[in-house]
């Protein structure tokens, strides 16, 4: 409805995306100040049945568009669909996921609706007087933060990483409306052709959902130092994690990169190793809900956000938690 | 096939410091580079050509000095380059970016690619490339990994968070892509002589443009800064001391203490 609060709520396969429900944590504290209802965008073929765990995250209204030919993602139809749903819903903020769909879908409609789109937002906020939205973003490789506003166009549209946002508790007794919306593609919506979708066998990293990560940065100094980081991490039952200047090097996989370029965490525990805690690293971790620093220079900006800290070689401590950590069990 | 590719100019962020009084950045002495993403777009386009043909044509904008990014492209073996550069320009967020380059395409007049990096090391937006495919009402694919042109399409890998997809998209399309799609180039040292020698850059204003005045620059920007600062770390740790063994120790305790190790 005019003035409402909608996220897109992503799908995958028939799949509901964990950060639909991140976002709907974000987007119920949004409408609650606004004091408006929340809407969730779902687009997609046969994913009505999805709309009740939307409900259940927070969502008082589901705005359904569904058709075969928006099974899969693809980002012309999508677009329609959004705009279609935007425009006749007049939403005064719209908040998209930044996965690969997301940073796909939410310019192109932005670009449509001739509207504003802050990227990568690490804060949502109203403010008090003016009750705009405010997004707080990193910029510069995350150096500095930035707030954004977008004053005059509508709706005010933001997309954030997953694992930024916080989801409400579940609660499988709220319930809400669906309110279905036609949808028709038009023959320029299939220029692009959906042909397969691979997963890939790698062994996935999931930093984002880790609750342990070990991570390394400058100090660890080779690949071959890495083995101490891993060693730690495998006996907490953790995650890998490296700061730019590891991954720049070489000495670990892009997918173990935290920080502004590289992934955003929220771990119960982050022990950083070797890493001095440039504003670009400290914008991937500082949702940690400990912080450990470890590094040789007791100048390092990290010992200014860590809860605990030792000022020390990494290499004769991380393998001294390590034993110690065998030595209990 | 014709191909346009649009790079950025960039500070190399990894030499960016910030005045944390100020919460501002200090420029100065820091090295502008092609946006690292920009350089595979520019690679992809060689490659391209040197399969299928055309001709490659750069386009940046930005302010005077991005003439150092266009020669170091041609420099790479691209054909053309062109610099739109107006004040008219400045204060300009990502929709009135992609509005301007649009338009700019459209001055260029033939192509059956654009292909641009997925995003630019100092705002890491990403959304410059679909806006732009939206601005020309073209079809768009990003993170693209791997590109093969077959006639009047092409069929692209787009990378995914856990694997990927193979799109077919017409042609022209706009595509943006990643650090994973190719290796660039060096310029060779014909290709630096050649670049900085012979070659003109093509200079557009927004006079060039056909424009709506209304929405290029400050004024046609749909988002505002409101203020930039450096983030304040906030948490009052506790230095653990002792030899290596013992520090080790006493963190596990303080560790379980907390319930964060069990």
């Amino acid at each position: 409805m005019t003035g409402d609060v909608f996220i897109y709520a992503e799908q995958r396969e028939g799949t509901i995306q964990k950060v639909a429900f991140e976002l709907l944590g974000s987007g119920r504290k949004l409408a609650d100040d606004l004091g408006v209802k929340l809407g969730a965008i779902l687009i997609g073929s046969g994913v009505e049945s999805m709309a009740q765990d939307l409900f259940a995250h927070g969502a008082d209204t589901v705005y359904l568009a569904d058709a075969p030919e928006v099974e899969h993602f693809l980002t012309l139809p999508y677009t329609r669909a959004a705009c279609k749903i935007i425009e006749e819903y007049k939403p005064e903020i719209v908040v998209f996921p930044a996965t690969h769909i997301g940073r796909d879908l939410a310019p192109r409609v932005a670009q449509r609706l001739y509207t504003g789109l802050t990227a990568d937002c690490t804060g949502l906020d109203i403010d008090p007087e003016s009750k705009l939205l405010v997004s707080t973003r990193p910029t510069f490789g995350g150096s500095l933060m930035a707030q954004i506003m977008c004053p005059e166009k509508r709706p005010q549209m933001s997309t954030c990483r997953p694992g930024v946002m916080k989801p409400i508790e579940p609660d499988t007794s709220r319930t809400g409306e669906v309110v279905k919306v036609d949808f028709e593609s038009v023959d320029a919506d299939m220029m692009v052709k959906f042909l397969e979708v691979v997963k890939e066998a790698r062994k996935t990293v999931n930093l984002e959902e880790a609750k342990i990560i070990v991570a390394g940065g400058r100090g660890v100094g080779s690949e071959n130092g890495f083995e101490n980081i891993r060693q730690l991490a495998e006996v907490l039952g953790g995650e890998v994690g490296g700061s730019r200047v590891a991954v720049d090097n070489g000495w670990i996989a892009q997918d173990h990169q935290v920080g502004q370029t590289g992934k955003t965490v929220s771990p119960e525990l982050y022990i950083a190793c070797g890493i001095s805690g440039s504003v670009q690293h400290r914008a991937g971790m500082m949702g940690s809900t400990v912080i450990v620093a470890i590094n040789k220079d007791p100048t390092a900006t990290i010992f200014k956000v860590a809860d605990y800290g030792i000022v020390g070689d990494l290499h004769d401590i991380v393998p001294a938690m390590t034993q110690a950590l065998k030595d209990m069990d | 096939m014709d191909i346009i590719v649009c790079i950025k100019q960039v500070p190399d962020t990894n030499d960016v410091r910030i005045d944390e009084k100020k919460g501002t950045l200090i420029r100065e002495g820091v090295p502008s580079i092609i946006n690292p993403d920009d350089k595979h777009a520019i690679e992809e386009a060689l490659r391209i050509r040197e399969k299928e043909g055309g001709k490659i044509t750069i386009l940046t904008m930005g302010p005077p000095q991005a003439d150092d990014a266009l020669r170091e492209s041609l420099a790479m073996g691209a054909d053309e380059a062109i610099l739109l550069s107006d004040r008219a320009f400045a204060g300009s967020d990502t929709w009135a970016t992609a509005y301007s380059i649009a338009r700019a395409v459209n001055a260029i007049g033939k192509f059956d690619l654009i292909i641009c990096g997925r995003q630019a090391i100092d705002g890491d937006t990403a959304q410059v490339g679909p806006q732009l495919a939206e601005s020309l009402e073209l079809p768009q694919v990003t993170y693209a990994r791997k590109v093969e042109i077959s006639g009047d399409k092409a069929v692209i890998e787009r990378a995914l968070e856990d694997g990927h997809e193979t799109l077919e998209t017409s042609l022209p399309a706009v595509i943006t892509v990643i650090g994973d799609l190719n290796e660039p180039r060096y310029p060779t040292i014909k290709g630096i002589v050649t670049a900085y020698r012979d070659k003109e850059v093509g200079k557009m204003t927004a006079a060039d443009l056909n424009a709506d005045e209304a929405k290029i620059g400050l004024k046609g920007s749909p988002t505002q800064v409101k203020k930039t600062f450096v983030m304040v770390p906030k948490r009052e740790g506790e230095l653990i001391e002792g030899t290596a063994k013992e520090a080790a120790g006493t963190l596990i305790e303080r560790l379980q203490d907390k319930n964060v190790l069990r």
